[in-house]
C-alpha cells in the first residue's frame, strides 16, 4: 500500500515536487539564517575573546572597578607566580599577560620636530604566545614582526595618518603605572592590518617587556587572559572555572587580590550571548510557525483537491484514520525529501558565506566593540539539522491540521459529493 | 435469508427548525444475485436509500440490515469493514484516481483488502478482462473516452468479488452506445458472477436493463416490481 501511494505521490507534481519546493525553500532560510546568526554571533565572541576579553581574564578587584579606564596604576604585579598557579589549575589552556596603554604617539622629522602626533591605544603583548590568539602573522601588511627591544607594530591606518613607515622612528608619549611621564622612541617594524575597526583605527602592538619597562610595571599586567587551546568559548566551564579561581585567590578584603570572569560577565557580551541564543531560538520559532500555517494551507488545497479521491477512499471502506495517517507518512516523505534539499542549498550558501562574507565596515566604522569587517556565516555541526525541525515538524503539523477535515467528513454525503 | 432486509425504515434530516423526511415507512428485501433499481424522479430518496444500503449513512428509525449487519448499530469501524470486505461502488462521474493507470485503479481496492500480490496480480487481470480493457491497463484516465472510464470504475468495483454493487446513475454521463456497453456488461457480470447490483436511477436506458425496479416517489415505494425480464446480457 506505501508503495501504490508512494507512485502516486511521485506522479502528482503538486503534491510532492511543489510542496517538496515549498519545504526545501523554507529548510533553506532556516538553515542559511542559522548559520548567518551562528556566524555573526561566534565572531562577535571570538574577536572579543581574542582581542578585548579571554575566555576568561584575571585582573585585580580595585582594577575591574574601573576598567573601561585602564587604571595600570591598579594592574596585577609579579604575574609570574599567578600565571603559574593558572597553568597548574588549567594546564589545558593558554595563558597570557597583557598590558593595555595609551598615550601620544609623536612622529619626528629629520631634525627631530614633531611632524605628526595624535592619540593611540596599544597593546604590550608577548609576541612568541600571542601569535595564534591574535593571527598577527596574518595581520602584517608590510615589515616584520618585532625582533628586538624597542620595535613596534602599527596599525596600518594609524601609520598613513601619521605619515610613517616601517623603519621609523616613533615616540610614545605616556604615563607611567605611577603617574609620571615616561617618554620611548620606538622602531616602527611593521604595519597591521586586523579587518577589526576597533583594532585598525590606532593600535600600537609592543612586546610586554618594553611596556613593562617603559610602564615600570615591574612582571606586571593589566589584565591575564586564559584561552582553551582550542578557541571555543564554553561559558558554564568558563563560570566554573572562575568560581573555583576566585574562590581560591581572591579576597574581598584585599583589593589587590587577583579576581577572574568569564567573557560573558564582560560588559554587553553576556547580552550578545544571551540575545544571540534568544533570537536564534525566535528565528526558529517564527520559521515553524510560518512554515505550519504556509503547509497547513497546502495541505487544505491538496486537501481540496483530492477531495474526489479521499472519499472514494471512505467509500471503498479505507478508514478515516488510516487515511489520515498515510496522509501524514506522505507528508513526512515529502518534509524529509524537501528538508534534505532545503539543507544542503543551506549549507552551500552558509559555507559561501562564511568563506566570502559580507563586507560591513560602513556599519561597524564607530563601533568601540571588536567586530569584524567582514561579518560571515558559520557552518556548525548543528547547521546540518537545524533545518529538519521547521521542515519535518512544520510539514506534520500543517498536514495535522490539514487532514482533520477527513474526520469531520460526513460519509453519508459520499454519493451526492463524489457524484457532482 | 435475504441479503438485504428494511424494516419501517425511515431517514429524517434536521432542516433548520423542522425535520425533513427523506424516506418513510420502507420494507424491502433484496436476494443475492439481484439486478435492480431505484427509480424515481431527483428527490425521490434514492441516493439516500443507496447510502444507507452502503453503510454510508443510518437510518432515523425501523432497521436496515445489510449482509446480517444492522446498520444503524454500525461504528464507523466496523461500517468501513463492511464496505471494504463486501460492496463495490460506482458513481456518476466515474471518481478514477487520475494519478494512477487502470491497473492501478483496479488494484486498489484489493491493496486496502491487503491482498498478496500474485493474488492482485491474477483478480485485475480477470477484472480488466470482463470489462474489456486489458489493452489499457497502462492508461491514465484522462486518456480514456467516458464509457471506458465508466468500465474502468465497474472493474474496481467488482475486482474483489463483492457481495453487492451499489451504482448511482451509472450512465448519467454516458452516450447511448456506451451506456449499453457498460449495461451489457453489467448484466452479464451479474449473470457470471452472482453479484448483486443496485441501482439509483432515473434513466430509462438503464431501467429496461433492471430485473426489478423500486418506484420512490418523496421517499416512499409506491412501486415493487420483481421478476421483470429485463435486457439479456
Amino acid at each position: 500500500m506505501m508503495k501504490f501511494l508512494l507512485k502516486g505521490l511521485l506522479r502528482d507534481r503538486s503534491r510532492s515536487l511543489f510542496r517538496m519546493l515549498m519545504v526545501a525553500a523554507g529548510v533553506f532560510i532556516a538553515v542559511f539564517m542559522h548559520g548567518w546568526m551562528e556566524g555573526a554571533l561566534t565572531d562577535l565572541i571570538d574577536t572579543n575573546a581574542r582581542f578585548n576579553e579571554g575566555h576568561v581574564k584575571i585582573m585585580t578587584r580595585a582594577y575591574r572597578e574601573q576598567k573601561d579606564q585602564v587604571p595600570n596604576d591598579l594592574a596585577l604585579l609579579e604575574t609570574g607566580e599567578l600565571l603559574k598557579n593558572l597553568n597548574k589549575m588549567r594546564a589545558d589552556m593558554f595563558w597570557v599577560p597583557r598590558i593595555k596603554f595609551g598615550g601620544l604617539l609623536d612622529i619626528p622629522d629629520e631634525n627631530r620636530e614633531t611632524l605628526e602626533q595624535g592619540p593611540v591605544t596599544g597593546l604590550g603583548i608577548d609576541f612568541d604566545k600571542e601569535e595564534e590568539i591574535l593571527k598577527i602573522k596574518r595581520a602584517v601588511v608590510k615589515g616584520s614582526l618585532p625582533d628586538d627591544k624597542g620595535e613596534i607594530l602599527i596599525a596600518k591606518n594609524l601609520a598613513e595618518k601619521l605619515k610613517v613607515d616601517t623603519g621609523d622612528t616613533a615616540t610614545f608619549i605616556g604615563s607611567t603605572m605611577n603617574g609620571a611621564m615616561t617618554v620611548y622612541n620606538f622602531k616602527v617594524s611593521g604595519l597591521v592590518e586586523f579587518g577589526i575597526v576597533a583594532m585598525d583605527k590606532g593600535t600600537v602592538l609592543a612586546r610586554i617587556s618594553d611596556m613593562r619597562e617603559i610602564l615600570n610595571m615591574p612582571g606586571g599586567a593589566s589584565e591575564a587572559y586564559g584561552f582553551s587551546k582550542d578557541m571555543f568559548y564554553a561559558d558554564e566551564d568558563m563560570a566554573a572555572l572562575s568560581a573555583k579561581f576566585n574562590k581560591k585567590y581572591s579576597d574581598e578584603k584585599d583589593e589587590f587580590s587577583p579576581v577572574m570572569e568569564p567573557l560573558s560577565a564582560q560588559p554587553g557580551m553576556g547580552y550578545y550571548i544571551d540575545m544571540g541564543e534568544f533570537m536564534a531560538a525566535i528565528i526558529m520559532s517564527v520559521f515553524i510557525f510560518a512554515m505550519a500555517i504556509v503547509l497547513w494551507n497546502a495541505g487544505l488545497m491538496d486537501g481540496i483537491r483530492r477531495y474526489g479521491e479521499i472519499g472514494v477512499r471512505l467509500a471503498m471502506g479505507e478508514s478515516k484514520h488510516g487515511i489520515y495517517v498515510r496522509m501524514l507518512t506522505e507528508s513526512v516523505a515529502i518534509a524529509v525529501v524537501g528538508s534534505v534539499i532545503g539543507t544542503l542549498l543551506g549549507l552551500a550558501a552558509t559555507y559561501y558565506m562564511q568563506e566570502v562574507g559580507l563586507n560591513i565596515e560602513f556599519a561597524v566604522q564607530d563601533s568601540s566593540m571588536a567586530i569584524s569587517n567582514i561579518m560571515r556565516a558559520k557552518v556548525t555541526p548543528l547547521t546540518y539539522v537545524v533545518g529538519f525541525i521547521p521542515g519535518v515538524f512544520a510539514s506534520v503539523i500543517g498536514t495535522m491540521f490539514a487532514g482533520i477535515g477527513i474526520y469531520r467528513r460526513n460519509t453519508a454525503q459520499l454519493f451526492s459529493e463524489l457524484d457532482r | 435469508m435475504a441479503l438485504i432486509e428494511l424494516k419501517d425504515m425511515y431517514k429524517k434530516f434536521p432542516m433548520g427548525k423542522n425535520e425533513f423526511t427523506a424516506l418513510k415507512e420502507i420494507n424491502l428485501e433484496f436476494e443475492k444475485g439481484e439486478f435492480a433499481g431505484l427509480v424515481g424522479p431527483s428527490g425521490s430518496g434514492k441516493t439516500t436509500m443507496l447510502n444507507i444500503l452502503g453503510s454510508l449513512d443510518t437510518p432515523s428509525e425501523g432497521s436496515a440490515r445489510v449482509l446480517d449487519n444492522n446498520i444503524g448499530d454500525l461504528s464507523g469501524k466496523a461500517a468501513a469493514q463492511l464496505r471494504k470486505k463486501h460492496m463495490g461502488f460506482i458513481f456518476q462521474t466515474y471518481n478514477l484516481l487520475p494519478v494512477y493507470t487502470v491497473y492501478e485503479n483496479i488494484e486498489f481496492p484489493l491493496l486496502i483488502l491487503k491482498m498478496s500480490r500474485e493474488e492482485r496480480k491474477k483478480k485485475v487481470a480477470d477484472a480488466l478482462d470482463w470489462v474489456g480493457l486489458t489493452d489499457k491497463k497502462k492508461s491514465r484516465p484522462a486518456q480514456l473516452s467516458g464509457g471506458e472510464s465508466q468500465r474502468v470504475a465497474v472493474a474496481r468495483a467488482i475486482v474483489k468479488r463483492p457481495d453487492l454493487v451499489l451504482a448511482d446513475e451509472p450512465t448519467a454521463n454516458l452516450d447511448d452506445e456506451n451506456a449499453y456497453n457498460v449495461l451489457e456488461m453489467m448484466v452479464k457480470l451479474n449473470e457470471e458472477l452472482n453479484t448483486t447490483f443496485i441501482f439509483a436511477t432515473h434513466d430509462h436506458k438503464v431501467i429496461k436493463y433492471l430485473k426489478r425496479k423500486i418506484n420512490l416517489i418523496d421517499g416512499k415505494i409506491t412501486e415493487d416490481m420483481a421478476d421483470l425480464p429485463g435486457v439479456k446480457g
